[in-house]
């Protein structure tokens, strides 16, 4: 699914030369579920950017489904992004002024689906977290734990293969948290590749591999037995 | 994705800002509007003068004094048209419609206890025909009249409302100065022009004027009306010649061409028309900065917005579409209701002030397709730097 070859990520900072990724390779399967760990600073969220299309690499090369990224123009990658790939984030990053189903049917505007279609797919994606009666609410009006599951919901609805989730409990209570890794469990379950960024061993424990970075470099890559979780969300 | 789904984003973005989204298209509203009544006013002042050029008759010329004789500018003197000149004239060319020569003096009028100054036009009976008036009631005085030095006069419209009233006039005896007269007729009204009031005036037989009233042999100009219009310039040309010949002075004369006079007074109007909409297109650009200000400041207030959407999949092209859209959809608005404000303000003004307004449809075509360029122009810079933005940091941007 993911293949990655000497990755690195190096910028200019005023006169220093920063190295965020030195060289990294990884290979990570289909349905595998990882973890990547480390502390701020140890390039774990830029290589999650690369994987998820948004930044372009100084050297080595990254494969996905077969295609080399970097190789891709601008506008094939907008399309991997809207089709492979769903993304969920530390604060969310749902459109304050749409509503719920709203926000989910953004990346079917942008895939090119029919209206009608859209407003199905979202209710049932939503209907799927357990938000079924909050669909006409806006981000505003929904908890933390909610909210990041209409972000769940929007990262699903085009049917990706790969979810890349950016430290998705960080701003939620450690009972939220473990709501959102029953969902993440439950749709690895199904066949979804999960690929999540934390720095919490609890979190990561809910995983079926954890990758540990320091300094822009892999410093432990193991499978775990993981922490199984019963869904239980509440609507 | 769809170009239509583009326009219902960028419509509910805008429908989500509604009070932004009205002051930025304010700027364009105002701005297509006072190009509009602007150019309806420059237009209408246009129209206003030549028609009341038209109204003066068709196929004139005007012979007047010239300033023969005075050194450094001065009135003109009427000394060298006399009644000889009309005789010079009927015989200066064969396309000679009617003569009508006029002396007119400003003089108080009484009738009863009411006195007021008006325009005394001593003329002929061809006068009516020549300068377009028409007899309301009574009638217009004939050769025996004009022969006779007879004490008559027909007053205009404005006058009979003055002096008497509304009440019919004809037969009851009017005054001018001392001199009294007998009124046997009333011109047809012919409204206000450029020129001064056309009803506001005492027509006296020319005789009369010259010998009894003022005791002069001299004439204020003589109106010429030309056969056909193609033959405007020659006869032009034959009179200048045959009043050279008998006054030796080019000086002392001059002929005027009314439809060289038309296309004077239409060059100036023109200049004041453009003079008018230049001002308004300053306006109309000084909105379209505002759009450009307003879409910079949404580009940067949104740039959290735009990563969001790049992250799930959108395009560049998507998100110079949606920005670009939006400066479009705010500029075309704002022209649609400029258009219908400056249509209305233009029939208020025109209604209320007593200005003539014409509107035009190239002026209103002109500023609304104007303000969408003006949109389209504006919106470009930020629509670019919103595509531009690197998607990491528009995530990252709190």
């Amino acid at each position: 699914m993911l293949i990655i070859k000497n990755l690195s990520k190096s910028y200019q900072m005023g006169e220093q030369q920063v190295t965020a990724l030195a060289a990294v390779s990884l290979q990570i399967a289909r349905g595998e579920m990882v973890a990547i760990m480390g502390p701020s600073g140890s390039g774990k969220s830029t290589l999650m950017n690369m994987i998820g299309c948004l930044d372009q690499p100084t050297g080595g090369r990254l494969f996905l489904n077969q295609a080399e990224v970097n190789q891709l123009r601008e506008k094939e990658k907008a399309q991997l992004r809207n089709r492979e790939i769903g993304f969920v984030f530390q604060s969310f990053n749902l459109l304050p002024r749409l509503t719920a189903w709203q926000n989910v049917e953004l990346p079917m505007i942008y895939a090119g689906v029919k209206p009608k279609e859209r407003l199905q797919r979202a209710k049932e994606t939503l209907e799927l977290m357990g938000l079924g009666p909050r669909i006409d609410h806006r981000p505003k009006e929904l908890s933390g734990g909610q909210q990041q599951r209409v972000a769940i919901a929007r990262a699903l609805v085009n049917r990706p293969n790969l979810l890349l989730a950016d430290e998705p409990t960080g701003n939620l209570d450690s009972h939220s948290s473990r709501e959102i890794m029953a969902v993440f469990q439950d749709l690895n379950q199904k066949g979804l590749t999960v690929v999540l960024v934390t720095h919490e061993e609890e979190i990561a424990a809910y995983a079926k591999r954890v990758i540990r970075f320091l300094d822009g470099r892999i410093v432990s890559d193991q499978k775990i037995q993981q922490k199984a979780l019963t869904k239980e969300v509440e609507p | 994705m769809k170009l239509s789904e583009n326009i219902l984003m960028a419509a509910k973005n805008l429908k989500n800002n509604k009070v932004r989204s009205l002051l930025t298209m304010l700027g364009v509203i105002i701005g297509v509007a006072a190009v509009i009544v602007m150019v309806s006013l420059g237009e209408g002042a246009k129209k206003q003068i030549t028609d009341s050029i038209s109204a003066m008759g068709s196929n004139l010329l005007i012979v007047n004094a010239g300033r023969g004789g005075m050194r450094g500018g001065g009135h003109a003197t009427s000394e060298p048209l006399t009644n000889k000149i009309i005789e010079v004239i009927t015989k200066g060319s064969s396309h000679i419609e009617r003569i009508a020569p006029r002396l007119q003096k400003s003089k108080l009028v009484k009738y009863g206890e009411i006195s007021l100054r008006t325009r005394i036009v001593g003329c002929t009976t061809s006068f009516p025909a020549v300068r377009n008036y028409q007899i309301a009631q009574g009638d217009f005085f004939s050769e025996a009249d004009l022969s006779g030095r007879r004490r008559v006069a027909v007053i205009g419209a404005y006058i009979a409302e003055e002096l008497y009233s509304g009440a019919n006039p004809v037969g009851l005896e009017l005054k001018i100065g001392k001199m009294r007269l007998k009124v046997i007729g009333v011109l047809a009204e012919k409204g206000q022009s450029n020129f001064g009031n056309s009803d506001d005036l005492v027509l006296i037989p020319l005789t009369t004027a010259q010998r009894r009233l003022f005791g002069t042999t001299t004439l204020s100009d003589i109106s010429v009306q030309v056969s056909r219009a193609e033959a405007m310039e020659q006869v032009n040309r034959e009179l200048e010649e045959a009043l050279l010949a008998e006054l030796q002075d080019e000086t002392k004369f001059r002929v005027r061409n009314q439809a060289e006079l038309l296309s004077t007074v239409e060059g100036t109007t023109q200049t004041f028309t453009f003079l008018l909409a230049g001002i308004a297109a300053v306006s109309l650009l000084v909105g379209g900065i505002g759009i450009m200000n307003i879409m910079l400041v949404s580009v940067t207030e949104r740039i959290r917005e735009i990563g969001i959407r790049k992250a799930i999949g959108a395009g560049q092209e998507e998100i110079l579409g949606l920005f670009l859209l939006e400066a479009i959809m705010l500029s075309l608005a704002g022209g649609i209701i400029g258009v219908i404000l400056g249509c209305l303000v233009a029939k208020l003004v025109a209604s209320f002030s007593g200005l003539m307004t014409v509107l035009t449809m190239p002026s209103i075509v002109l500023s609304f397709l104007f303000s969408v360029m003006i949109g389209l122009f504006f919106g470009v810079y930020p629509a670019y730097k919103a595509a531009g933005l690197d998607p990491i940091e528009a995530l990252r941007h709190e």
